[in-house]
């Protein structure tokens, strides 16, 4: 055997695997050119893994891959692979090769052996499709064909270095038994986690009767990663694996865009409505009207154009749209338009990580600007608490860092609902806007009562809003207050009722009392008038009297003057 | 007319001991009535892919039927004596 090595070691770069989330967990994806290693049990989805790294670089990357299977036929691994979609007919034709190395059966077997005949086929077909990528499933098999330990090293060794000198990508994929290597119960293949560049482990478990898979690298040379183990699910379209936000990366960019709840004065409540990729945490005991809520939220976003996605752990979404009907929420056209998708989760089964990644999934596949979840504490259900807030937090990452705007219900105890309670997952914390709904039991009536518990960067009204329900629609209605104690309901309804009644009466008597001021006015001014006309028939008078008696005057002075000629006087002369 | 097909690795320890044992066995058992084609994988990889061959060296019986296939060395002459159908003859 020849030693073959690249000579200058290059600074290690990554191949992307395009994996959800795993590529954020190795800060890129696989070591590029080095080998890495998948270990697990039975079931867990190292074949899967594997053969996603395979498509998803022969169809993304640019980078060709060969398949070898030790194990299942490949033609039973295409068979099966076809449910992800990942269209593997049309890249076997040129990117993709699979070669079947199953141990033949029938085989003789005398004297040391070794692997330079498979390695010196793949070494043509490398050059034929020009792969940059190898994947040995179960490797196991294969080293179960060589006799000791001491063989079984030198042919992966030899493997290793038939890689290392052609620069491939290569995973090895090895089955394991439970637990992880210890030192007193080694792994058979030990040391084949001490040669690889990366080593991964899967697991599943159950955990309270739930299913669990966990991802965890156990070594990655030359690079940080994630330590922790991840959960991941195998969902519709292959491998996921769930990562909260990393450290570093930028923050979701933040909007003064507002969206409308569905109900107008809740808007005007908000100022305008709930902030664009906010999330809205809706809290109450059972029946008090949540999914309402986010039912007219849902209705609004559709009104608007939005792909919304409703995800409902409660009913069936066919249900969920003949409730909300009846309270005048409309939906059964936007479901027809496409516009928005009624998922019900009651049939997804699994871990609330299992929950999460299908959400995602399906909100990825409709292109879900508004996502409602009702009641976001259903994924606390199954599985361990600290996992389901893990989950949640993910949740609210993803929802933000991809701008949607998210509307969570939230259930809770009846009895701690009385006072406004800590949300089951902690959400509360996390939600930008925080509104809650309870009863108000009072003269032998329920009544909804809604108060916005919190709202972040937004003014918002503090006092408590009576929620009616009709058909309709939603509303909200000032509530009264008299002597201190808050009305709702009929209460509310009576007070109202009495009051209109007063304010009819007192506007019956204004209009009275108008209509007898303008009589009187215009009575007032009709005597004007008479007066008027007399004062002007006196002043005439008045003139008349004064000329008669200016012209009897003269008259008598001329008269006076002529009788004093006549008797040819000499009375002195008058001026 | 015995007729052998031997896939080698070039000169590796293993397919060199194969050649050999597999000539000393003729020798003494199939003297003038065999053939024996050598085929090494690295200068022929095209007839590795085509037979299928995984481990070197891989001896093929291709007459008289049925095909028979032994892997490694051919250390184990009795081993290979029956699987080859020549137990019978030696005997």
């Amino acid at each position: 055997m020849k030693l073959e090595r690249s000579s200058p070691v290059t600074a290690l770069r990554k191949s992307p695997s395009g994996i959800l989330g795993f590529d954020e967990i190795t800060g890129g994806g696989l070591p590029r050119g080095r080998t890495t290693l998948v270990a697990g049990g039975p079931g867990c989805g190292k074949t899967i893994f594997a053969l996603q790294f395979l498509v998803n670089g022969a169809r993304d990357f640019g980078e060709p891959g060969i398949f070898v299977a030790f194990e299942e036929e490949s033609r039973r691994i295409t068979a099966n692979a076809e449910s992800f979609g990942w269209r593997l007919p049309q890249l076997r034709r040129s990117k993709l090769l699979f070669v079947d190395a199953q141990p033949k059966l029938d085989i003789v077997q005398s004297g040391d052996f070794d692997l330079c005949g498979m390695l010196a086929g793949l070494a043509l077909q490398t050059k034929q499709v020009k792969a940059r990528r190898i994947v040995f499933d179960a490797l196991d098999m294969l080293l179960a064909l060589l006799p000791d330990l001491a063989a079984r090293r030198r042919e992966v060794y030899r493997l290793h270095d038939w890689l290392m000198a052609r620069e491939l990508t290569c995973i090895f994929t090895l089955k394991s038994g439970a637990g992880e290597p210890t030192f007193t119960s080694p792994q058979p293949y030990g040391f084949m986690q001490f040669m690889v560049d990366c080593s991964l482990i899967l697991t599943h478990s159950v955990v309270l009767g739930v299913s669990q898979r966990n991802l965890r690298v156990q070594k990655y040379r030359g690079s940080s990663f994630d330590e922790n183990e991840s959960p991941f699910v195998i969902g519709d379209t292959g491998f996921n694996v769930a990562i909260s936000r990393i450290l570093g990366q930028l923050d979701a960019k933040v909007t003064q865009e507002r969206v409308s709840s569905g109900v107008k004065r809740l808007d005007t409540m908000l100022g305008g409505g709930y902030y664009r990729a906010a999330t809205v945490l809706i809290t109450g005991v059972p029946g008090t009207a949540k999914t309402t809520l986010s039912g007219a939220f849902a209705e609004a976003a559709c009104r608007r154009g939005e792909r919304t996605m409703m995800v409902s752990f409660d009913s069936d979404g066919s249900e969920v749209i003949r409730n909300l009907t009846s309270v005048g929420i409309k939906l059964e056209r936007f479901v027809k338009s496409g516009l928005l998708r009624m998922v019900s989760a009651r049939t997804i089964t699994g871990s609330a990580e299992a929950c999460l990644v299908r959400i995602k999934a399906l909100a990825l596949a409709h292109r879900a600007r508004c996502l409602v979840i009702d009641p976001v504490s259903a994924l606390s259900n199954s599985g361990s608490e600290v996992r389901a807030h893990g989950v949640a937090e993910r949740l609210i990452d993803w929802s933000k860092s991809d701008r949607i705007t998210l509307v969570c219900t939230s259930l809770l105890n009846e009895i701690e609902g009385q006072a406004v309670g800590d949300s089951a997952l902690h959400i509360s914390t996390l939600a930008d806007t925080w509104i809650h709904l309870n009863y108000l039991v009072q003269a032998g009536e329920r009544n909804r009562g809604m108060s916005i518990i919190k709202s972040r960067g937004t003014a918002h009204s503090n006092q408590v809003r009576e929620l009616i329900l009709s058909n309709a629609g939603v509303t909200l209605a000032d509530i009264f207050t008299a002597g201190g104690e808050v009305l709702m309901g009929t209460m509310r309804w009576e007070k109202e009722s009495a009051e209109r009644v007063a304010s009819e009466v007192a506007e019956v008597a204004g209009k009275l009392k108008r209509v007898s001021l303008d009589a009187q006015q215009a009575e007032l001014q009709v005597r004007l008038k008479a007066v008027q006309t007399e004062l002007v028939a006196k002043q005439v008078e008045k003139t008349l009297l004064a000329s008669t008696t200016a012209s009897r005057k003269a008259v008598t002075l001329r008269g006076s003057v002529r009788i004093r000629e006549l008797r040819g006087g000499d009375a002195p002369r008058r001026k | 007319m015995y007729k052998f097909r031997l896939f080698v690795a070039a000169d590796t320890l293993n397919s060199v001991q194969a050649a050999s044992n597999l000539n000393a066995l003729c020798k003494a058992h199939l003297a003038g009535r065999h053939e024996i084609e050598v085929v090494d994988v690295f200068k022929d990889p095209k007839r590795a892919l085509a037979e299928g061959i995984r481990m070197t060296p891989t001896l093929l019986k291709l007459a008289p039927g049925p095909v028979r296939r032994i892997v490694g060395t051919l250390a184990d002459v009795a081993r290979v004596m029956q699987t080859l159908g020549l137990d019978a003859d030696a005997a």
